[in-house]
């Protein structure tokens, strides 16, 4: 498995501030980042539920709540704590700080379609219908 | 029972009723006397007290202390009550004698009372152990109110506080000292805390908790002297150590006050020795409560208080029968989020003991259960007293735990407190301080129509002890009461067990301004999305400005002072103060939209406009290009005031309704407040900008202004209520303002002004308010006012971000390597 894996030197320590998370899209993959002041926990960037960006989201303890809907996921595993999930869990990533750069092991093919319910996939789609109607009826 | 003592009376019986006099006024003699006039009204009688005050429940002293409740809502019997029953109740004066050849009591006010029987009640006093400069300034006990009022007067934020004895009293006095912002340490004699009640095991658990809360402890000291010129400025102990202090409180323990029983002749050992039958050696004088001992005991809870008061009662009534058998003893100690709770024998030493446990530091919880031969010899319980009333129960009735042995420390499923509840018998004691049963409650409910928790103390007592039994008691209101109301005052989460009233009062007085430190000291250090964005509100509330701002414990929305989308972009509402805008502004407007490719440019419904599907990495620009202060459209705090045209253009309007609302959007705006503030002025009573339907609303009229509040038109529609009707703009606009300040300081968090309106009355918000005493009304003033001065537009961040990182997307260090 390791094989396939790689090292990814992230970003400065101080960068992510204690207690909050941050969001970095690696080999087309969008990973959260948190910083639990004693270290660095990382997991897939999107929200099970509607794709809610979980970087955003309020820490507490070792969990985040997601900012749309309050889905709550275990930072350490991954494990999604609402049982009406659609997944038991989203993918968790190896951290560690070395100098002062937070590293992340991720997979090294970049990831498949991830099957996001939410609008993550198309984020503006249903905005861009309404905008065109506004266009059409735009008097000259 | 009125009406059997008039008959009495009546027959001529006065003349020849005996004489009871009680000396003491405390728990114990009232809890008697209580008894005693169940019985039959065979006695005239006299109540001496020492303390100029009616009895009260002494218990309930700490939670004073806490500032948790008011001296006066501890009172048990009010003047009504000595009245209702003829008894002659002398308050400040202390009995000095007793000649029990003559049968009277000399008081320290030179009078002599004769009488027939005596009952004597006269409590304990504060154990002082031996050490030097005892006597100076600032050394106190804590035992009755006035000594409650003392340490009142002199705890204060800042001042360091040491209370010698780590006991029930000492932490409870700790624990209040801390909450009135003292520095506190506890120094304790013995190598566990409470080592009455609990092991080495329990008391390392509790000393975690204490020390959580931000008390320390000193274990093994032993004081030698309290240092200082005339007043305590420090205390030396036996190992050569010393700590700093502001002042002392000695909680020691207690001595039973046998004073009077010694000079009445009496039986004396420890406490003046009475019988199963609660009779003294003298056949006419009788003692009951601390100052006695029974079978080698002293007591030194309330529970044996009443039951020996019960039997004392039916002694001294002619009706001698029953008797005492001793008590069990049970403690529980009182500091809100430190559940600790002790019953029985806890020492596993007696042969065929074995002692059950369970613990789990993390989360803080130790139990122990001791059985001998099948049976429940004591318990332990920190951090989780929920089953306490079953282990009580057990204790008790000494019910035989073979069968149940695996389900000891977790009861098995479906036997939760409600079937407890329906299981139990009639005849079981709920409450055990004041004697309450099952039965006695289920009656009271029924005859009296009881729903709530308030109404069942006012009526049977029951649960106005030690306060251990409220859960048990709110189960039998649920199953029984036909209308059953629970208490409104709720924790604000499970992270952080304290009403919001509370937790408001205490970041006060303890001058807390960051909510981590909240959370370490009062609650579980973690915290939650529930607690942490309404302790942010409290703290910037409380000390705006001059707070520890952690932006990780607000919402997304108050990170980045935007609102977040269902797809993670964020929406844009610049303040358009009253709804009026310019060509150039709306042009800026325009020109924005376009540079930034925004997806969709809406009008709210708050005469705004609405600029969404904005990316996080391009707020700061479009702030800065708008060049307009944020409308707050994102958070709990001041959003708008939608105006009408008013006097300007309007031919209707009588008030400028256009100018009065953009100056109050002017005063308000940039706070923040428990939920969002929506605002409303209109010209006349058409009310075109639907004043009358948001939280503040100003509607002119021919001459004056109405001044509304707590309207509605969201998930609840509800008409604001007139809070005041006033001349001028200016007026309006401060009582606007007393009415917003009165808001922000007594809603709880996520509480509109709809609900807050409607919960308090909106004759209690006026009376607080606009009828407030001038002094109130300036208070409220130069709050809002100091918040107001340090408060600013969000968006300036834009320029100065509070953090490199806050607006900024983090690209990697490096590519993954194919």
């Amino acid at each position: 498995m390791s094989a396939n894996k790689q090292w990814i030197r992230i970003t400065e320590m101080r960068n992510i501030p204690l207690r909050e998370g941050r969001s970095v899209n690696v080999a087309g993959r969008e990973i959260a980042i948190f910083n639990l002041g004693d270290r660095f926990l990382a997991v897939d960037g999107r929200c099970p539920h509607k794709g809610g960006p979980l970087a955003e989201g309020i820490v507490t303890g070792t969990i985040v709540v997601c900012p749309l809907h309050a889905w709550k996921v275990e930072l350490e595993s991954g494990v999604v704590k609402n049982s009406a999930s659609p997944v038991p869990c989203i993918e968790a990533f190896r951290t560690r700080v070395e100098a002062g750069v937070v590293l992340i092991e991720v997979p090294v093919e970049p990831a498949t379609m991830q099957e996001n319910p939410g609008a993550s996939c198309q984020p503006d789609r249903p905005i861009q219908w309404v905008k065109s109607r506004i266009v059409c009826e735009e008097r000259p | 029972m009125m009406r059997a003592r008039s008959t009495e009376f009546f027959l001529g019986g006065a003349l020849t009723m005996q004489k009871l006099v009680v000396v003491g006024n405390g728990m114990a003699g009232v809890a008697c006397v209580e008894q005693i006039l169940k019985h039959a009204p065979r006695f005239e009688i006299t109540i001496f007290g020492e303390e100029t005050h009616v009895n009260y429940n002494r218990i309930l002293l700490s939670s004073v202390l806490a500032g948790e409740k008011a001296a006066d809502e501890i009172q048990l019997n009010g003047l009504e009550w000595y009245q209702k029953h003829g008894i002659d109740l002398r308050l400040g004066v202390r009995i000095t004698d007793v000649d029990a050849e003559h049968k009277t009591v000399t008081g320290d006010d030179g009078s002599i009372t004769p009488f027939d029987k005596l009952l004597i009640a006269t409590g304990s006093t504060p154990l002082i152990p031996p050490m030097d400069g005892v006597r100076k300034e600032g050394v106190f006990v804590f035992r009755n109110l006035d000594d409650t009022r003392a340490l009142l007067d002199h705890a204060a934020p800042g001042k360091k506080a040491v209370v010698i004895g780590g006991g029930l009293l000492g932490l409870e006095a700790a624990r209040g000292l801390q909450v009135q912002g003292c520095d506190v340490t506890v120094v304790h004699l013995m190598d566990t805390l409470m080592e009455r009640q609990l092991d080495f095991t329990g008391g390392g658990y509790l000393k975690a908790k204490m020390e959580c809360l931000g008390v320390k402890v000193l274990m093994e000291r032993n004081t030698t002297a309290i240092l200082g010129n005339g007043k305590a400025e420090g205390m030396a102990f036996k190992d050569g150590s010393s700590v700093e202090a502001d002042f002392v409180v000695i909680a020691a323990g207690i001595r039973p006050n046998v004073e009077l029983g010694r000079k009445a002749g009496l039986q004396v050992h420890r406490g003046v020795v009475v019988n199963d039958y609660m009779e003294t050696s003298n056949p006419d004088i009788f003692a009951v409560g601390e100052c006695v001992e029974h079978n080698g005991t002293c007591y030194g809870l309330v529970a044996p208080l009443f039951e020996q008061g019960k039997v004392l009662a039916a002694t001294i009534t002619g009706n001698r029968g029953p008797v005492y058998g001793g008590t069990i003893q049970a403690a529980k100690l009182k500091i809100m989020g430190v559940d600790v709770f002790s019953a029985g024998d806890f020492s596993e030493k007696a042969p065929g003991t074995d002692a059950v446990r369970y613990e789990d530091p993390a989360l803080g919880i130790y139990k122990k259960l001791t059985v001998r031969d099948g049976k429940l010899a004591g318990v332990i319980l920190v951090g989780d007293t929920s089953d306490s009333h079953r282990y009580v129960d057990w204790l008790r009735s000494q019910t035989d735990l073979t069968a149940m042995r695996r389900q000891l420390l977790f009861p098995g499923p479906g036997n939760d407190a409600g079937l407890d509840v329906a299981e139990m018998a009639d005849s079981k004691v709920v409450c055990g301080c004041n004697g309450v049963t099952k039965g006695a409650i289920i009656q009271a409910v029924h005859e009296k129509g009881i729903n709530t928790l308030a109404q069942l103390k006012d009526c049977t007592r029951a649960s106005t002890g030690c306060g251990s039994c409220t859960e048990v008691c709110q189960h039998l209101l649920k199953a029984v009461a036909p209308e059953f109301q629970e208490e409104t005052k709720k924790s604000l989460c499970k992270c952080i067990p304290f009403p919001e009233d509370k937790l408001r009062e205490i970041l006060r007085s303890q001058r807390l301004r960051s909510v981590q430190e909240v959370l370490e000291i009062y609650g579980n250090g973690v915290g939650c999305e529930v607690c942490k964005p309404a302790l942010s509100y409290m703290v910037d509330m409380l000390w705006c400005g001059d707070h520890d701002e952690d932006r990780s414990a607000r919402f997304i929305n108050d990170r980045v002072h935007a609102n977040i989308q269902k797809d993670g972009t964020f929406s844009v509402v610049p303040r358009i103060r009253g709804g009026v805008t310019s060509a150039k502004e709306l042009r800026r407007i325009a020109d924005v939209a376009e540079k930034y490719n925004v997806p969709m440019v809406k009008i709210t419904g708050s005469q705004r406009i609405d600029l969404l599907g904005v990316k996080k990495a391009d707020l700061p620009g479009i702030w800065a290009d708008l060049g307009m202060p944020s409308g707050q459209a994102y958070t709990k705090g001041v959003r708008m005031v939608k105006t009408c045209v008013g006097t300007d253009f309007c031919r209707f309007g009588v008030q400028d309704s256009t100018s009065a609302g953009i100056e109050m959007e002017r005063r308000f705006e940039n706070l923040y407040m428990p939920h969002k503030l929506k605002m409303g002025a209109v010209g006349c009573p058409r009310n075109c900008a639907e004043a009358t339907v948001k939280d503040i609303g100003l509607v002119g009229q021919e001459g004056s202004w109405q001044v509304v509040v707590g309207g509605a038109a969201g998930k609840k529609v509800r008409k604001a209520d007139l809070l005041v009707t006033v001349e001028t703009t200016e007026e309006a606009l401060q009582a606007a303002t007393l009415f917003f300040q009165y808001y922000r300081e007594n809603a709880n968090f996520l509480e509109r002004t709809y609900d807050f309106v409607e919960r308090l009355g909106i004759e209690k918000v006026r009376r607080e308010t606009v009828y407030a005493p001038l002094a109130v009304q300036q208070g409220l003033r130069e709050r809002y006012r100091r918040s107001k001065r340090l408060s600013e537009d969000a968006w300036l961040e834009g320029d100065t971000p509070r953090h490199p990182t806050q607006f900024v997307q983090i690209e990697p260090l490096e590519k993954v390597q194919a």
